[in-house]
């Protein structure tokens, strides 16, 4: 059972660990799987499909799928970056997006991934959906508009926080984060320095009055493209 | 049947920042009875950010208008400095945030003048349209396009180091500012700012010598007497970044001075007429009929006593002694004054660049919430109000802008009343009208829209319609 486990991706021998997951070994590898839903402290639940690789012939999510000796992966290929695209422009049209005036920019995991998939204007037509706001907690503001139903939040709350605050509720397009049901989140026991107020991808759950305090220039993505990180431990 | 009145639709009125239409309305002798400018306004925009949280809103803002987003910017930043409770910023954020305010009234100035207007001045309003236009200039004059272009980008340049960048920065934050100035970002400015005085002299001197030297015609070009209202600061000074309101009439008298600028409601109004979206705003105590004023270069340099760097007041008083010390009513003054405040603008950014305080790290202050703040600054075309109301939850609930076009809302539609007048004759729309309206227009520097602008490459319809609404004469020009 110790033998250790290798596999490839895109060619390239890769040496992973019994446990892991395609994810892990490749960020381990350095080499970068785009992803949303997962975050490392989180327990992965394979939703956005953005991890998708094709392993063998056929599409699995990387973050849930455990890694087999003698997989063949692929990961970086033009069908899986359409794939990927559109993906990520589904996101932006079914929420409103305007990263022009959004405190996100620059530290946002959708934007930048947008950008590193050099989308600049979405394919498909924007849907403008009603959203709300829910400013009601003294520290913490909640803009639905953002929300790409990711649920790092719920999962934070339940697992690193031992609350329920925030859960998925509705089906299809009226899917949507709701806080203990349908109340305000002045309403729960969600606390700033909770763990879910932290893992957002995106400008969803903001912490209040910081907005705009990094200046362009010095914000996360704006020295180094989302997965760099990653892809800095790359043996050549 | 009633006799109707005819109209004669100028659109889109070339060379103005964004685009707008002009109507001119004719009675039934064929005289002109009154000219409208009709301009898209805003006003969806103040209820899109309600629900906002205050900190995005100067941010936000800047969605307003693509010609001066600094101006929103910072005028809603100084809005929400009052929410958080500030009246004083930090000596680096005040600095950082008058250096990024200068460099857009710089850029904002310089290419206004240079391209915009320097046509008009170097060919005169007669001379073929073709030749009178940017590319006109650029093959007659060209260090002087080159020098437009130098100075357009010294002063982006500067927006984009103190606000992260050129168009939509985020430099001013609710207290305060995000950034510094580093010796390393300033360094090239302090290179360049000596040539772009030179530049700035330059300039400053063919607007004056026009001026001067078409005097009498201009005197009577959509010139008229009107009040003036300005910011200035405690001692009567210029002021483009802060200071308290004061208005004068057409003679120099005081109507108000140094009202605080947080209950500018009780000092002016907003009238509504239905042939416009635009509001026009009026002094409250004189009445909507005599009550409206000009504001932008003219009015500043009208309203101020004096300016506080050397080369600007040694213009300011050539300016004065032309007027023995009243105002200055003639609407294409506007130019000579824009000039002066174009070295102004080059003179405090010198200053600026030269004081240490902006390398300081004490960016943002914070003090008691509040629920209602206004926020005013002298943006490039005139004063720029943001009002504000803020909820307990941090969200916006009420949003008013008054823009500087819209305070010039009655004067603009005077003075192309007043060309219209003089130079429309029976009930064709002669190339000479179509420029002279243009021009007219032009001074005031108003931006009509927040659509894209294409300089000077805007194809100039002109349409002529009895009072049934038909068309009965269709020029393109342009
Ligand atoms: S959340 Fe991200 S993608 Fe959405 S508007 Fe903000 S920065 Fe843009
Ligand atoms: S609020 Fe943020 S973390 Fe939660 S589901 Fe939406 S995008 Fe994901
Ligand atoms: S990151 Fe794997 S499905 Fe979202």
């Amino acid at each position: 059972m110790n033998k250790s486990i290798h596999l490839t991706i895109d060619g390239k021998p890769v040496e992973a660990k019994h446990g892991q997951t395609i994810m892990q070994a490749a960020d381990a590898a350095g080499i970068y799987i785009p992803r949303l839903c997962s975050h490392p402290d989180l327990r992965p639940i394979g939703s956005c499909r953005v991890c998708t690789v094709i392993v063998d012939g056929r599409p699995q999510a990387a973050c849930v799928k455990p890694a087999m000796d003698g997989m063949v992966i692929e990961n970086d290929t033009p069908e899986l970056l359409q794939h990927r695209r559109n993906i990520i422009d589904m996101m932006f049209v079914e929420g409103n997006h305007f990263c022009m005036f959004c405190e996100k920019s620059g530290n946002c995991e959708l934007q930048a991934m947008a950008y590193r998939f050099g989308i600049t204007a979405p394919q498909y037509p924007f849907q403008f959906p009603e959203k709300a706001v829910d400013a009601s907690h003294p520290d913490i503001m909640l803009d639905h508009n953002r929300c790409i139903m990711c649920a790092r939040c719920v999962r934070a709350s339940q697992e690193l926080d031992g609350k329920n605050v925030f859960q998925a509720i509705g089906r299809g397009f009226h899917r949507k984060i709701g806080v203990d049901g349908e109340k305000a989140l002045a309403d729960t026991d969600m606390a700033v320095g909770d763990r879910s107020a932290d893992v957002c991808p995106v400008g969803c759950i903001i912490k209040k009055r910081i907005g705009f305090r990094t200046a362009i220039g010095r914000r996360l993505y704006d020295r180094q493209p989302i997965g760099s990180d990653i892809e800095a431990n790359a043996t050549p | 049947m009633s006799v109707g009145t005819k109209k004669i639709t100028i659109e889109p009125v070339t060379r103005v920042e964004g685009h707008g239409k002009v109507t001119i309305l004719l009675d039934a002798q064929g005289q002109v009875s009154q000219a409208r400018l009709h301009i898209v306004e805003f006003r969806g925009f103040e209820r899109f950010i309600q629900g906002r949280p205050y900190w995005e809103v100067p941010v936000l803002v800047q969605r307003l208008c693509g010609i001066c987003p600094v101006s929103h910017h910072l005028a809603a930043a100084k809005a929400m400095d009052g929410i958080v409770g500030v009246d004083r910023l930090t000596p680096t954020a005040e600095k950082i945030r008058r250096l990024m305010h200068y460099g857009q009234v710089f850029q904002s100035h310089a290419l206004h003048f240079f391209h915009l207007v320097s046509p008009d001045l170097l060919f005169g309003f007669d001379a073929d349209p073709a030749l009178r236009n940017v590319i006109g200039v650029a093959n007659r004059f060209p260090e002087l396009a080159v020098q437009g272009v130098m100075m357009r980008k010294f002063g982006q340049e500067i927006i984009k180091a103190t606000a992260g960048k050129k168009i939509h920065g985020t430099g001013a934050v609710p207290g305060g500012v995000n950034k510094n100035l580093s010796v390393a970002e300033r360094d090239p400015f302090l290179k360049d700012i000596d040539q772009m005085l030179v530049w700035c002299r330059a300039a400053l001197q063919i607007a004056k010598t026009y001026t001067l030297e078409h005097l009498a015609e201009l005197a009577d070009f959509g010139s008229f007497a009107s009040n003036h209202v300005a910011l200035v600061r405690p001692d009567g000074a210029m002021d483009l970044y802060h200071g308290n309101l004061r208005a004068i009439d057409s003679e120099g008298n005081k109507i108000f001075d140094q009202v605080d600028y947080q209950g500018y409601f009780n000092y002016i109004a907003e009238e509504v007429k239905p042939w416009s979206y635009m509001k026009f705003p009026f002094i409250s105590k004189l009445g909507p009929e005599t009550g409206w004023y000009r504001v932008g270069p003219l009015a500043r340099v009208n309203a101020c006593d004096f300016i506080d760097t050397p080369e600007a007041e040694a213009a300011r008083q050539e300016f004065k002694a032309l007027t023995h010390g009243k105002p200055n009513n003639i609407t294409m003054a506007y130019h000579w004054a824009r000039m002066i405040e174009l070295l102004h603008a080059g003179e405090k950014i010198r200053e600026l660049l030269n004081d240490p305080d902006l390398q300081g790290t004490d960016l943002v202050t914070r003090g008691e919430r509040r629920g209602e703040s206004v926020g005013l600054i002298e943006a490039p075309r005139g004063t720029l109000f943001h009002h504000y109301k803020v909820d307990k939850n941090d969200q916006v609930t009420m949003a008013n802008l008054i823009v500087s076009t819209t305070h010039n809302n009655t004067p603009m539609n005077l003075a192309v009343t007043g060309v219209a007048k003089k130079y429309l004759s029976g009930a064709v729309i002669t190339e000479g009208l179509l420029n002279r309206v243009e021009v007219a227009i032009r001074a005031y520097d108003p931006c009509l829209s927040c659509a894209t602008h294409a300089l000077g490459r805007m194809p100039l319809s002109v349409e002529l319609k009895d009072c049934t609404g038909q068309i009965i004469d269709k020029k393109v020009a342009g």
